[in-house]
């Protein structure tokens, strides 16, 4: 089933929660919805779900315009973010709910409804929990179980709001893997809502960010990271530092010192620079950006250096070799490999020629990384 | 001495009261009961068999006495029905809506707590009674008399019992929120169906007690029925009214019916008393299920 939504905006009590969003999903496709709360990601699901209805625009389901029609109407799968699991019901009852509920003409005879919901529960892991009440459940199982009695209405969408939120780390990472199985097994096209980056990156065909309400960007995981359209994409997905700039005749100046940073193209005046903290390369001389370490940490298999620049009138992070010697208050000189410009309004400077270099210049780079990554 | 304290303490939980504070709540708790609820239980019982049994079985053989259990049960029974309906209504609007007007609509469902039931009633005979146009519209035009009869005596009682359903259900409903309702709504469920197979079940022991509560006070309600009756001996006299009025005839068989009727007021307590107890323990594994929902 494809969803396209046209020009949407929500308002509560006037207060607007969503303004003009647009967005198509494609049949079977699995779509994450990113963004810090408060951006209108959950009010998105709801809307199309069919449990709130727009105050302007359309939500399509394929060529039918569902704007106004009821959640039971449009036959949606959605699992809330506490679950909602019905606590009188057993596991097995809360699964056939759906089908029971249906009017006598299309409900399946009891029997079926019974083996529906064991297929369910096999479908999810849970075979041999049909008599369990969800307060017998561990978190990770009732998520499953909500997940199933989703499914079991065979729903032309499912929704899924938050579906990892109230998990521990380990079960999420599980959980994860498991609902990409499910959706490769069944089709279904899905959404679903986090704010948790990593989980959109790692599971979704594209994600939707989110912000204040509106749609910062739409992609894949790799457009998304590498080429984020906005500030606040790019801090807002992945590490990031940013440094305020002056464009003067192409060059890059920060504070009175030249950069070594050049981009065609853009008008003089001031702009916002945007790197990620391990994609920087270490200068041996006194060009690049220079600063004074205040701090390191050792993360994993690298080493944290965060740095003071201008006399500590700003601060960036960046990520070394752990073996890098720096100390407190030693001076490190770096260049960015792979940055973006944004205007004073958030505008990014395109045709960025950031991208070309920094693909010729990576391999020259990882060799120089590489010595001490043998010598280790 | 200062070694088997120190030992004493070692074992208690360091959370809790020590000993001698938590027996003397529980002795001070026991003492209240039995003074306050248990003795005047056994006084009433003791009273109507002062003169014997056959006495106190005799009260039975007044028809008034027969005319006031009737009336009562029949209040109970139309008044609690009323107040089951409205009460959910009100919870249910309260709980999951927002609306202009809703913290006043909460404050109101409290009013018949905080206004004399002997007020409510007078409130009712100005509003209802036979000289005014109310109530010799519904005299004239439909012969019902409202105020000194029967419809006068219900509307009284389910005024005064209204609470009791709404307030049990209002901080329940308003706990357990809208997911489990939207939930059912996302599965194909109509309104009626959200309501019977989800809304209902997560509230049925609030609702119970509720109508016990409900119940308990519709029977044993004297004030706003006794404004409102008009005391008519055998058609408008409700238990606690034909107790009062046996009470008032220095008769000592008088006074026998007077603690037996009292007795078979209590006992009705009892019973509903009972049955709650009953049900809990029946269900035990259900109300525990429910109630650690999430």
């Amino acid at each position: 089933m494809e969803l396209a939504i046209r020009n949407v905006r929500k308002e509560f009590d006037r207060f607007p929660a969503l303004h003009d969003v647009s967005l198509d999903i494609r049949s079977g496709e699995l779509i994450a919805l990113l963004g810090p709360s408060g951006s209108g990601k959950t009010t998105l699901l709801r809307l199309i779900a069919g449990l709130d209805f727009p105050t302007e625009g359309k939500i399509l389901f394929g060529d039918e315009d569902a704007s106004f029609k009821s959640v039971q109407e449009r036959n949606v799968g959605f699992v809330f973010q506490h679950y909602a699991l019905f606590r009188h019901m057993t596991v097995a009852e809360n699964i056939g709910f759906g089908l029971k509920v249906r009017p006598s003409a299309s409900r399946p005879a009891k029997a079926e409804i019974r083996r529906r919901a064991s297929e369910l529960l096999d479908l999810v892991q849970l075979s041999g929990l049909e008599n369990r009440y969800p307060n017998q459940l561990s978190g990770g199982q009732r998520q499953r179980v909500a997940l199933a009695r989703a499914l079991a209405i065979e729903p032309r969408v499912l929704l899924l709001d938050e579906p990892f939120g109230a998990l521990d780390a380990q079960v999420r990472r599980e959980l994860r893997r498991w609902l990409r199985e499910i959706h490769d097994r069944t089709g279904h096209t899905t959404v679903f809502v986090t704010h948790d980056q990593e989980e959109a990156l790692e599971l979704a065909d594209r994600l939707v960010v989110m912000s204040q309400g509106r749609i910062e960007q739409v992609g894949t995981a790799d457009e998304v990271y590498d080429s984020p359209n906005s500030p606040f994409v790019f801090g807002f997905i992945g590490e990031s530092s940013s440094l305020p700039v002056r464009i003067e005749n192409g060059e890059l100046w920060l504070d009175d010192r030249p950069i070594d940073l050049t981009i065609e193209g853009a008008p003089n005046g001031k702009a916002q620079l945007f790197f990620r903290p391990h994609d920087v390369e270490l200068l041996d001389g006194t060009g690049g950006i220079v600063g004074a370490v205040v701090a390191s940490r050792r993360v994993a298999g690298t080493k944290r250096l965060e740095l003071e620049i201008g006399g500590g009138r700003h601060r960036v992070e960046i990520e070394v070799p752990a073996t890098h010697p720096a100390t407190n208050a030693s001076r490190v000189a770096f260049r960015p490999k792979r940055w973006k410009l944004f205007s004073e309004s958030g505008q990014p400077y395109d045709p960025a020629p950031v991208e070309a270099v920094s693909y010729l210049r990576a391999p020259r780079l990882q060799a120089k990384v590489s010595p001490a990554a043998k010598a280790s | 001495m200062a070694d088997t304290a120190i030992a004493l303490r070692s074992v208690a939980s360091p959370v809790t009261e020590t000993r001698r504070v938590r027996a003397t709540l529980i002795t001070l708790t026991i003492v209240v009961m039995v003074l306050f609820l248990i003795a005047p239980l056994i006084a009433v019982f003791a009273q109507a068999l002062n003169l014997g049994l056959e006495p106190a079985l005799a009260t039975f053989n007044d028809p008034d006495a027969i005319a006031a259990i009737k009336l009562t049960l029949l209040v109970a029974a139309i008044a609690v029905p009323c107040n089951l309906v409205f009460g959910i209504a009100a919870a249910w609007c309260i709980a999951k809506y927002r609306f202009p007007g809703r913290a006043l609509l909460v404050s109101l469902i409290d009013l018949p707590f905080s206004v004399s039931p002997v007020v409510a009633g007078l409130v009712y005979v100005l509003l209802l009674g036979p000289f005014t146009p109310i109530g010799a519209w519904f005299l004239e035009d439909f012969g019902v008399r409202i105020i000194f009869a029967v419809p006068g005596i219900i509307l009284a009682t389910i005024f005064v019992t209204f609470p009791f359903i709404a307030r049990e259900l209002i901080p329940l409903m308003q706990d357990q929120g809208t997911g489990d309702e939207e939930a059912a709504l996302s599965l194909g469920a109509s309104g009626w169906q959200t309501f019977f197979y989800v809304t209902l079940p997560n509230v049925k022991w609030a609702l119970l007690y509720g109508v016990l509560l409900c119940n308990a006070r519709a029977m044993g309600e004297f004030g706003a029925v006794a404004v409102i009756s008009g005391k008519l001996r055998g058609e408008t006299v409700t238990m606690p009214l034909q107790i009062e009025i046996y009470y008032q005839e220095f008769r000592a068989l008088a006074q026998v019916s007077a603690f037996t009727l009292a007795a078979v007021l209590a006992c009705l307590a009892l019973v509903t008393l009972m049955i709650k107890t009953w049900l809990e323990w029946r269900y035990a594994d259900q109300l525990a299920a429910t109630r650690s929902g999430h």
